[in-house]
């Protein structure tokens, strides 16, 4: 009796949804702390500026993952709501960031020293201007019913062209240094800040949540845009809410990015970033087909990326072929996730299960 | 074909059944919702892998191994569904021959020809070039047939095909069925049509709750008895639902709640006029097609009013989306459950308070607690057997959905229900307390609107009803006139 | 029905995108260069500058230019600016540009060049192959054709110079710059640029060499693609890793500076007299003005000023005169911080 019960609950544990991502982190953590336990070491020093900061692998996975799992909030509800991706988020934030330095350097065709205009402004600006960028993907999804990937590839193909037309095509540095705090740190926290601005997001999409029916109303059309709309739910404006959604986290992404090295390079900042958000959602353990999602998962199944990333830089996998990495994690991910194949694992441990009984008879 | 046989131990879905087909002859295998004959017939299919049991073809002693569909189809057996599972936009010709082809070219003409055959032998209204989503339900249907009747099925099995198809139609269809019989076919007929089994089928076979009950020869088994052998009791039928009666006589006939003035769609029905008083019970009826869902879809705002209004208590109302019409009190329990009711992956639980939390507002959603108390308490009062109020809405039976999506309605307390086809393929037990809880709503004061395909359901329930004859109201019966030759007679356009 | 709407839309979808796409690098491109201001203003007075550039044959000197898109990279943007300030009606030219990363459209422009009717064809061409037939067209119709920035795989007698940076000789300046420096050891990290690049392959190659004379460490040697973050991350994972390493050798101005940032974060001192040597190249201005901060050590130029060397080549050929040599390599310097002047962050800064 005892024996069936923890194999109940184990069998809950194997079919939750946090299972895979946290499997995943395991493996890479076991893998790591076998090939060298010094990737778990972190050490306190200071940096140029004399301020304290925490550094190790770990806390570049903080620091780094942050960025994802910021998008991952976004791209979870996209994909909840819409049924497809959101492949242009690389370069909205190549938007986003050019929106932030022309706000905070001002003309780019004359060289002002100092900011002219407060962060917060710059910021400001750029989730309006990111927000509606999500709209207009939000509109082609929703109201033209193009395929979500097809209707961001729009962006996707023009977004960093606009980028650098924000900015004349030039390059401005943003100067003062408390700007850099943002994707830094914050002079005495040792934590990088960009983990900070995720805790928020995180924690502001929690209340959201809580306090309204944006879950609800966001499965509801992702699995059954037909009923939902009888049931009173505009699904029209429900898919473009989670696009809007995404491009705010994209303004967020867009300004961490801006802030760690002071300015961007608008052909390659953030590439290929939205697959490491899709691959986040898909490491969730969220159907990409849309329905039912799961927050918790995605971000840890960012952090869990970040986690892969790091590990391969680690050992020295050149970075052009990290995305060959990413893509068989993606195939054993779609793989694991196939109905037949849960069919086949099921069936198979039910036989494990019955010869073990067996034995325990005998 | 002489014996299939075939028995499962062990598995909740299906207990040791055995089940007996012989060549030409049909046989009615029927069963409450859930009670394992969709199972059956899936395993016999080769769609479900069968964990144990033997099946038998054509007498000979070795059992056959069916693992696919299409190892079944070459044993000679074909399926109709329930739910079309054809391609809709692909032409009827290709439905009929796809996956069947021999080699990667095929001869467009010759099979378009073939198709046009068979169509014009089977009498079924549609062109070989024609793209299926073009076609009526019913025609669909009736193509899904020709298609399995041309690969030389030995064994037809039919689940659920009249559930969409109008009597004429039903007819036709049985004609086909007794043409196979003829030529030595067996078919299998899963229904929850009483009427149909007696009319067309030879045998018997009854499951409950994944066991077998018993084959009958037809002769033997009065319908009482069949029903009480469905239900493992006996049923308190209809007549219990006719002394009710009374309680929506006395319905308040002095002004209407909910009246249309010259309303109209772009789902193509003609303008017309409705009402409905408090506590009244009253119905749409028609043909297939004929217009009653649009009726109603534009009453509830589904589809775009063109002209017209909607007065509530005397006062017109703008209803131009279903959020208006909730607002004003109006409930719609959409005609096709699956594709418009249930949303399939969201728990017992999100889709019982779903319309409640629309209604409330984007800001205001329930805690988990209130939630919970909500879908227990009508879980309870529907009595929908769930597992628990987390478990998905597409895991459960037909009925049961069906009595998940009216609480749904019933949460947000209206007054006006409209009911379309609430009771199409769902089991008779289901059914009657359906009927029975629309009659107790009505006497509480609700105004129901109630649409069914079978007309003795219409005239136990409701105390008028608004005839539909191609998309025009063409003329209300209440009162005595509620009889079947009268209803039928209006909607053939006969004497009146 | 709803399927054909569909199309329509998505043909819409794609035209617009183009438009966006289009609109976004004209106006790019418009206001970039301050000295196209200059060119409308000289047009009005066309008459007087008409008058004063007759001076070589008479007639102003019809160029067509074929570039790839100034939004390419600060190189590209530097390229394009000197470019149109050379060719100016004032200077006696009358340029017509055309800009695309693609070659088909490059190989459509130039046919559209060709049937307008040009004096000479310039050319930067995204892909070497594929130029033969329409370059014969050109020489058919007695254009002659400049090659610069990028050589392609076409026979030597189709164009008439072809001006090109040298990458290899590029590596080898910096190469040679840091042995100079006597470090008693050499313990690199080597961030290259995306791989199979003519930049990364000229740049790496030196770096190779000296590896295996001098007995150089490679800390670690990686892609980080041109991109900024993939070098702060790389070189992020060097610091955790606790790997010691006294110089980074970045193919470009981004990586390297990606790398500075995450030194910064390690607080380990960089620049010049300090912990870890800096290398970039291309130049860009701010590069240059972090050497002259003496925050890096070394910056090499990849010289996007071919404008003057294509003037030389066309007034020589204009007057007569041949070219000596077909392949005319660029001059390139290599900045070291300790040595660099405002004068040059003016004047080389891209």
């Amino acid at each position: 009796m005892q024996k069936t019960k923890s194999s109940e609950a184990l069998k809950g544990i194997v079919r939750h949804q946090l299972f895979i991502p946290v499997l995943a982190l395991l493996i890479l953590a076991v893998f790591n702390l076998i090939a060298d336990p010094n990737f778990f070491k972190i050490t306190l020093g200071y940096n140029s500026v004399g301020d304290p900061v925490l550094s190790g692998y770990l806390v570049t996975i903080l620091d780094y993952g942050s960025e994802v799992a910021i998008l991952a909030i976004g791209m979870t509800l996209v994909t909840a709501a819409s049924g497809g991706q959101d492949i242009s988020v690389g370069a909205a934030i190549a938007i986003a960031g050019s929106v932030i330095l022309r706000v905070l350097c001002g003309n780019p065709n004359e060289l002002l020293e100092g900011l002219q205009a407060p962060i917060i402004v710059a910021f400001l600006v750029a989730c309006v201007v990111a927000m509606l960028f999500g709209a207009f993907n939000g509109v082609l999804v929703a109201c033209f019913k193009i395929q979500p990937m097809v209707a961001t590839l729009i962006l996707y193909t023009a977004g960093r062209s606009i980028a650098a037309w924000i900015n004349n095509n030039t390059l401005p540095i943003v100067t003062d240094t408390s700007f850099t705090y943002i994707g830094g740190f914050i002079p005495g926290i040792p934590v990088p800040t960009p983990f900070f601005v995720a805790l928020a997001c995180m924690l502001v999409i929690a209340l959201v949540m809580k306090f309204t029916n944006l879950r609800l109303y966001t499965q509801a059309v992702g699995i059954n845009e037909s009923s939902s709309k009888l049931n009173g739910l505009n699904p029209v404006l429900i898919k473009i809410l989670s696009f809007v959604i995404l491009g705010l986290c994209v303004a967020v992404v867009g300004l961490i990015k801006v802030s760690r090295l002071s300015t961007i390079n608008y052909s390659v900042v953030a590439k290929d970033i939205e697959m490491d958000a899709i691959l986040a959602v898909a490491l969730g353990g969220n159907a990409l087909s849309g329905g039912k999602f799961n927050m918790t998962a995605s971000i840890l199944g960012a952090y869990v990326i970040q986690f892969l990333t790091t590990t391969l830089y680690k050992f020295n996998v050149q970075a052009d072929a990290l995305p060959a990495y990413k893509a068989v994690v993606i195939i054993m991910l779609v793989v694991m996730s196939a109905p037949s194949v849960k069919e086949k694992v099921a069936s198979l441990s039910k036989k494990l299960k019955s010869n073990s009984q067996t034995k325990e008879v005998a | 074909m002489k014996n299939i046989h075939k028995s499962f131990p062990g598995v909740r879905a299906l207990q040791a059944v055995d089940f007996t087909l012989c060549e030409g002859e049909i046989h009615a295998l029927m069963g409450e919702n859930g009670a394992g004959k969709s199972t059956l017939i899936k395993v016999l299919t080769g769609v479900y892998e069968k964990d144990e049991g033997q099946i038998f073809v054509e007498g000979k002693d070795k059992a056959v191994a069916i693992r696919s569909p299409q190892e079944a189809q070459k044993l000679g057996i074909s399926t109709v569904y329930q739910e079309i599972t054809l391609c809709p936009n692909l032409s009827v010709a290709e439905n009929m021959y796809i996956g069947r082809t021999d080699g990667l070219c095929e001869n467009w003409k010759k099979m378009n020809a073939d198709a046009d055959k068979i169509l014009q032998s089977l009498d079924i209204p549609a062109k070989a070039t024609q793209q299926l989503a073009s076609c009526s339900i019913a025609v669909q249907q009736m193509v899904a047939i020709a298609r399995a009747v041309d690969m030389d099925c030995k064994v037809l099995i039919l689940d659920e095909p009249t559930s969409s198809l109008d009597d004429q139609e039903v007819e036709k269809l049985f004609g086909l069925m007794r043409d196979l019989k003829a030529r030595g076919v067996g078919i299998i007929f899963v229904t929850h049509f009483l009427d149909q089994v007696y009319e067309v089928c030879d045998k018997i076979t009854v499951l409950r709750d994944g066991k077998l009950v018993g084959e009958y020869e037809i002769k033997d088994l009065p319908r009482v008895q069949l029903v009480s052998k469905m239900l493992g009791k006996d049923l308190d039928d209809m007549s219990d639902i006719k002394s009710d009666q009374a309680a929506y006589d006395k319905a308040d006939a002095s002004t209407a709640v909910f009246e249309t003035e010259g309303l109209a769609s772009d789902a193509g029905i003609k303008p017309f006029d409705f009402y409905i008083h408090k506590g009244e019970v009253n119905g749409f009826t028609g043909l297939l097609g004929s217009g009653r869902s649009e009726c109603v879809r534009a009453i509830f705002g589904a589809d775009r009013v063109i002209s017209g209004s909607v007065k509530k208590n005397g006062k017109v109302v703008k209803i131009s989306k279903p959020l208006d019409a909730m607002k004003n009190g109006i409930a719609y329990l959409p005609e096709d459950r699956k594709v418009d009711g249930i949303v399939g992956d969201l728990s017992v639980r999100d889709n019982i308070i779903l319309a409640l939390q629309v209604l409330e507002g984007f800001f205001k959603p329930f805690s988990k607690a209130e939630a919970n108390k909500f879908a227990d308490e009508y879980i309870k009062l529907l009595g929908i057997k769930t597992a628990s109020a987390d478990t998905p809405i597409k895991s459960l039976s037909g009925g049961n959905q069906q009595k998940v999506i009216l609480a749904r309605w019933l949460l947000t307390h209206p007054e006006y229900l409209i009911l379309d086809e609430p009771t199409r393929g769902i089991d008779v037990g289901t059914k009657v307390e359906i009927q029975k809880l629309v009659l107790k709503l009505a006497s509480e004061g609700m105004s129901v609107t109630f649409i069914s395909s079978e007309l003795d359901e219409m005239l136990r329930t409701c105390s008028r009803l608004v005839v539909m004859r191609d998309r025009k109201v063409v003329g209300e019966l209440s009162g005595d006139d509620l009889t079947q030759s009268k209803v039928m007679n209006t909607i053939a356009g006969g004497d009146k | 029905m709803k399927r054909k709407l569909l199309s329509v839309i998505l043909a819409t979808a794609m035209v617009a995108t183009m438009l966006v796409g289009c609109g976004a690098k004209e106006e790019a491109a418009a206001p970039a260069p301050a000295a196209e201001e200059e060119a409308p203003a000289a047009e009005e007075e066309a008459p007087a500058a008409e008058a004063e550039a007759p001076a070589a044959s008479g007639e102003l000197i019809k160029v067509g230019i074929i570039n790839n898109d100034p939004n390419e990279s600060g190189y590209r943007t530097a390229n394009d600016k000197d470019l149109k300030e050379m060719f100016t009606e004032a200077n006696g030219y009358e340029a017509s540009f055309a800009y695309s990363l693609k070659n088909d459209e490059q190989i459509t422009a130039a046919q559209k060049f060709i049937q307008d009717g040009v004096d000479y064809l310039l050319l930067s061409a995204a892909d070497t192959a594929g130029w033969d037939s329409v370059l014969k067209d050109a020489q058919d119709a007695g254009i002659s054709v400049i090659l610069f920035d990028r050589t392609i795989d076409a026979d030597p007698s189709l164009y008439e110079a072809s001006i090109v940076s040298d990458m290899a000789k590029e590596g080898q300046t910096a190469v040679d710059w840091l042995k100079g420096q006597n470090l008693s050891e050499y313990k690199i990290i080597h961030l290259q640029g995306v791989m199979g690049s003519a930049a990364q392959q000229g740049r790496t190659a030196a770096v190779d060499e000296a590896v295996a004379s001098d007995g150089w460490t490679l800390v670690t040697q990686q892609t980080a693609e041109w991109n900024a973050e993939k070098a702060q991350q790389i070189v992020q994972s060097v610091i955790d890793s606790g790997e010691s390493f006294n110089v980074i050798y970045a193919e470009n101005d981004d990586m390297a500076k990606g790398a500075v940032a995450a030194l910064d974060k390690a607080n380990i001192s960089h620049g010049v007299g300090k912990d870890v040597v800096v290398m970039g190249f291309d130049c860009n201005k701010w590069a240059l003005e972090e050497l002259l901060a003496q925050n890096w050590n070394y910056d090499g130029q990849c010289n996007p000023f071919q404008a003057s060397y294509i003037d030389d080549i066309i007034k020589t050929l204009e007057s007569g005169g041949t070219i000596a040599e077909k392949t005319i390599i660029m001059e390139e310097k290599g900045f070291d911080a300790s040595t660099i002047t405002q004068d040059d962050v003016d004047k080389y800064g891209i």
